[in-house]
């Protein structure tokens, strides 16, 4: 992974955090992280932790998995998350999210690590 | 100017022991000897991938199989749209006299050469391996995904996505080289085991063996000439995380780029080959490139528009859904049946007049897309 000098650790280095990138140039958010802005190319985005709050955007139960280690979870829900901070991102949620649904994330074990998952927020 | 002057294609399904080189070396023995040529006259060749057989120069492991010395080859990797993205780079390659006759081939033992965990597990690798691959998505989730997206937007049900995969059965039953021939209903698919939601078995194509190819030429070499008119690409981004808004996607993008190119309207077109590796797929594209309004494709689907007898014949082989898959072949065999269809020699399949096709491929989870105008000249 190619991390800016900051970089901020997140699950997908195991810890438990959602961590995006915003661009101090140009204003945009990005969460694949990379040590420049993909819009307007200035370096070194800085990195911040995500509230974990958001909106259902799409949803697929995954029922058929192609792993031992991930068969043992069906049926998973894969969810497309647009966060409140802007980005959009990928994580496993509970299996009634509709799309539009507000969301709040936890971390939850998924074929030896841990994943972001949604639940509906508390109103 | 350029012409597809030869095509060749395998049955799809299982050739038991056949490898990727044997696939490829068959349908492009069928595609030089239709085209009237000698292997010998070939001086291009494109090649896809094998997911089975994975090499970094595919293009010259198969030129030295099968006896070519060519003057240009390489390999090229899009996706679902590798085949027509070659048949786009032939047409550019003879155009500019760089070889007077491309071989685009591909082939792959997807189907018996490994297991179907095995294919699943590669083609979720387009999905980003840090922020996607590990929370275990499969293809079929990541266009499942669109799918929900895509029905609460427009109003699309489930009954209206398997009246596709009904529609491309019904074509796959007239052609003997299709894997499936057992009529299906909505209710069948309806009925099918789940797979990734909204999406089921009937929704999805088949994992497949089998080999497609075609002659890009200067000039034509039979009676009936089928000239590329223009074709365009587009390509918003990888994956699906990243995918701009329904409205957006990159298969609009392409096709009024190949329109630009080309001259053709919407209109001016009698054939439709088009991808369809999932039903939601089919229904998406037809939309994006203007062969039905948004939420319209299955009503036409319904009536009877896009059957081998319809204003608008579509994949009359039977697509990806039925006819199968296996690998970048898998589209290939969408051109190899529109050239039988403009050519006239597509037998209990032939539709009246396909003066004009559209063709589009999509790669990754509506990543790439390639949109082409054929034109059939006499």
């Amino acid at each position: 992974m190619s991390g800016g000098k900051h970089a901020l650790a997140d699950w997908t280095t195991g810890a438990e955090a959602i961590v995006y990138q915003s661009c101090a140039a140009c204003g945009a958010k990005q969460y694949f992280r990379r040590s420049f802005c993909a819009v307007c190319g200035a370096p070194d985005p800085e990195e911040m932790r995500a509230s974990g709050e958001g909106k259902v955007y799409a949803t697929s139960q995954v029922v058929r998995a192609a792993t031992p280690e991930t068969r043992a979870h069906i049926p998973y829900n894969i969810v497309l998350v647009d966060t409140s901070e802007g980005f959009r991102m990928m994580a496993h949620g509970d299996n009634d999210l509709a799309i539009g649904d507000k969301v709040t994330a936890r971390f939850a074990p998924f074929a030896g690590r841990l994943v972001p998952y949604f639940a509906k927020a508390k109103s | 100017m350029s012409f597809i002057t030869g095509v060749g294609l395998t049955a799809y399904g299982r050739h038991e022991g056949s490898s990727t080189l044997e696939l490829m070396s068959k349908a492009a023995a069928l595609a030089i000897s239709d085209a009237g040529l000698k292997r010998s006259e070939i001086d291009g060749i494109l090649c896809g991938y094998s997911t089975v057989a994975p090499h970094i120069m595919l293009a010259t492991v198969f030129a030295e199989h099968f006896g070519i010395r060519p003057a240009y080859a390489h390999a090229v990797q899009v996706g679902g749209a590798t085949g027509l993205a070659m048949t786009m780079l032939a047409h550019h390659l003879v155009e500019s006299n760089v070889a007077r006759h491309v071989l685009v081939v591909s082939g792959e033992n997807r189907l018996t050469g490994q297991s179907r965990d095995a294919t699943i597990l590669a083609l979720a690798q387009v999905g980003h391996p840090d922020y996607e691959v590990p929370l275990g998505p499969t293809i079929p989730a990541y266009y499942g995904l669109v799918a929900s997206r895509y029905m609460h937007e427009y109003g699309v049900t489930e009954e209206d996505l398997a009246e596709f995969a009904v529609l491309m059965r019904k074509h796959a039953l007239t052609h003997p080289g299709a894997q499936f021939h057992d009529p299906i209903t909505v209710a069948d698919v309806m009925a099918s085991k789940p797979v990734a939601l909204p999406l089921k078995l009937l929704d999805c194509c088949p994992v497949s063996d089998g080999g497609a190819a075609f002659v890009v030429s200067r000039e034509r070499t039979g009676e009936t000439g089928v000239r590329v008119r223009g074709c365009a690409q587009a390509h918003t981004h990888q994956h699906v995380t990243a995918a701009p808004a329904l409205s957006e996607l990159g298969a609009e993008i392409a096709i009024g780029r190949a329109k630009q190119a080309s001259g053709v309207a919407i209109a001016d077109v009698r054939y439709a080959a088009v991808y369809d590796s999932f039903t939601i797929t089919l229904a998406m594209l037809l939309e994006d490139l203007g062969l039905a309004g948004r939420g319209e494709a299955a009503a036409r689907v319904r009536s009877g528009y896009f059957s081998r007898d319809g204003v608008m014949p579509l994949n009359t082989h039977g697509g990806l859904l039925s006819y199968g898959h296996c690998g970048v072949g898998g589209a290939m065999a969408h051109l190899v049946e529109t050239h039988l269809q403009m050519t006239g020699r597509a037998g209990n399949r032939q539709v009246p007049d396909a003066s004009i096709a559209l063709l589009h491929g999509d790669g990754g989870v509506l990543s790439s897309h390639v949109s082409m105008f054929l034109e059939r000249v006499r």
